[in-house]
């Protein structure tokens, strides 16, 4: 056997790939479903806090704050374990799926909120006087003069962030989440060999190569001819 | 002046921390009067005009636009803002929508015009000041000129009763400053009050019913422009005078 054969037998084994392709692919619909699910709920949380912050209530926005660095700093997978074996001693008991939704709706709420913010505080403040100098509410103000600046500038960011977290759905396997990697580590240890982690590999290149391109079609998209 | 004032501001105070920057002024401006307000940088004529449409909040003092008390908490300062339009040293136009959209926002948003009546209308407006032809270029693709022009546009579409310009062309290079003074003359002749900060002398001096000089937060003195730019009576009104007109 030459070192080539040797290589794609490992990595590339047909027969193994076969076998474990339906468990991967339940794996690549469990992730798909988290993703979509972190993806929505972070980003509409994030916003939402972001707009809380721009009314300016000191205790409220000190306790955003507090929050948003919290979730910040502080690891994607000791939230999952503190929320899937934490929660059941105050009687709820989340699934593992829930608990890694939640996690990282949370980390990226967190981290969406701060990019929000940067995009909205970037807008000059002439902006606001002149909508507001013609009669513009606070919030008429903020929904079609600001907003729609300030997301132009917060794509970028906010893809990389949301790809980054969202690839994060891998640790849901330490909560027994039976996502890509779940999958593809079980199915490597069942058959000795790794070519179904080159699958899980696969499918999430194919998940989120879209996301990419879907952020660079949003990013023209705002843009105005200047 | 026999006339309601249409603009009656009484001892308008404003403090930024420690910094007083209005120390006491009372503005009263006529209907179709045009008041020009000169000073050096720093003595609060911006401030002024600020306070007028509560853009900034005066420390004390009263402010009356159009009839309306525009420190009563009562008061619907947005509906009351329809009626003072403001025009910027820097613009501020919208810069993702087109001059049209900037025109109608407000039309459509505070005036609660459909979108036809504000489309409409804001051809109107970007007519009055010789845009027609620019109302689908966005502020990126048109000059200072023009976009100070749409600016004017945009606050006149709302048909306010007064209008505000703060240094409306210090942004601009010099040759554009005609065509934004040339609106503002029109302006002027179809009866429009006008409180204007700007050093365009020879605008205040064809164009101006009065001249207020300010220096370090009070009106030092005003009067036609003839007597304050040939025979201003105060030491430091001289010396602004000489300095801007050695440019």
């Amino acid at each position: 056997m030459s070192s080539w054969d040797r290589f794609t037998d490992t990595f590339f084994n047909g027969k193994v790939m076969l076998r474990y392709l339906p468990d991967i692919l339940s794996g690549v619909v469990v992730t798909i479903e988290l993703a979509l699910l972190i993806v929505v709920t972070g980003i509409a949380a994030g916003l939402a806090l972001a707009l809380l912050r721009s009314l300016a209530i000191r205790p409220l926005n000190w306790l955003i704050v507090f929050v948003v660095d919290l979730f910040r700093s502080l690891p994607p997978l000791v939230i999952i374990v503190l929320i899937y074996f934490g929660l059941p001693s105050v009687d709820l008991s989340p699934s593992g799926f829930v608990s890694t939704w939640l996690s990282l709706a949370l980390v990226l709420m967190a981290f969406s909120e701060e990019i929000f913010w940067a995009g909205i505080t970037s807008v000059a403040r002439g902006q606001w006087e002149a909508a507001r100098s013609t009669g513009l509410s606070f919030g008429q103000t903020l929904m079609n003069v600001v907003l729609p600046q300030a997301f132009r500038l917060t794509i970028p960011p906010l893809t990389n962030r949301t790809i980054a977290i969202t690839k994060g759905t891998a640790l849901g396997t330490v909560v027994a989440v039976t996502e890509i990697l779940g999958q593809a580590s079980s199915a490597m240890s069942n058959s000795y060999n790794p070519s179904p982690l080159m699958m899980g590999a696969a499918a999430y290149v194919v998940l989120f190569l879209p996301v990419v391109v879907a952020g660079r079609w949003i990013e023209t998209r705002f843009a105005w001819k200047r | 002046m026999q006339l309601t004032p249409i603009v009656d501001a009484r001892g308008l105070h404003k403090h930024f921390g420690a910094l007083h920057v209005l120390k006491g002024v009372d503005l009263r401006v006529a209907e179709r009067e045009l008041v020009f307000v000169i000073g050096p940088s720093g003595s609060g004529k911006s401030t002024l005009l600020r306070c007028l449409n509560r853009l900034e909040e005066p420390s004390s003092g009263s402010v009356v636009v159009d009839g309306i008390d525009m420190l009563d908490p009562r008061t619907d300062i947005n509906h009351a803002r329809q009626r003072i339009g403001m025009v910027f040293q820097s613009f501020n136009l919208y810069p993702h929508m087109t001059a049209l959209g900037n025109v109608t926002l407000a039309l459509r948003k505070v005036a609660g015009q459909s979108r036809a009546r504000a489309e409409a209308l804001g051809h109107a407006a970007l007519e009055r000041v010789g845009l027609a032809d620019r109302a689908g270029h966005t502020p990126g693709q048109l000059s200072g000129g023009q976009q100070q022009r749409v600016a004017i546009a945009r606050a006149i579409a709302l048909e306010p009763r007064v209008m505000l310009f703060d240094e409306p062309t210090s942004a601009l290079d010099p040759e554009l400053v005609g065509s934004v003074l040339e609106v503002m003359r029109s302006l002027r002749e179809s009866g429009m009050t006008m409180i204007v900060v700007s050093h365009e002398m020879g605008f205040a001096r064809n164009a101006a019913d009065r001249v207020l000089f300010m220096d370090e937060g009070v009106i030092v003195e005003q009067g036609p422009p003839a007597a304050i730019f040939e025979s201003p009576a105060h030491e430091r009104t001289r010396a602004f005078i000489g300095q801007i007109q050695r440019h």
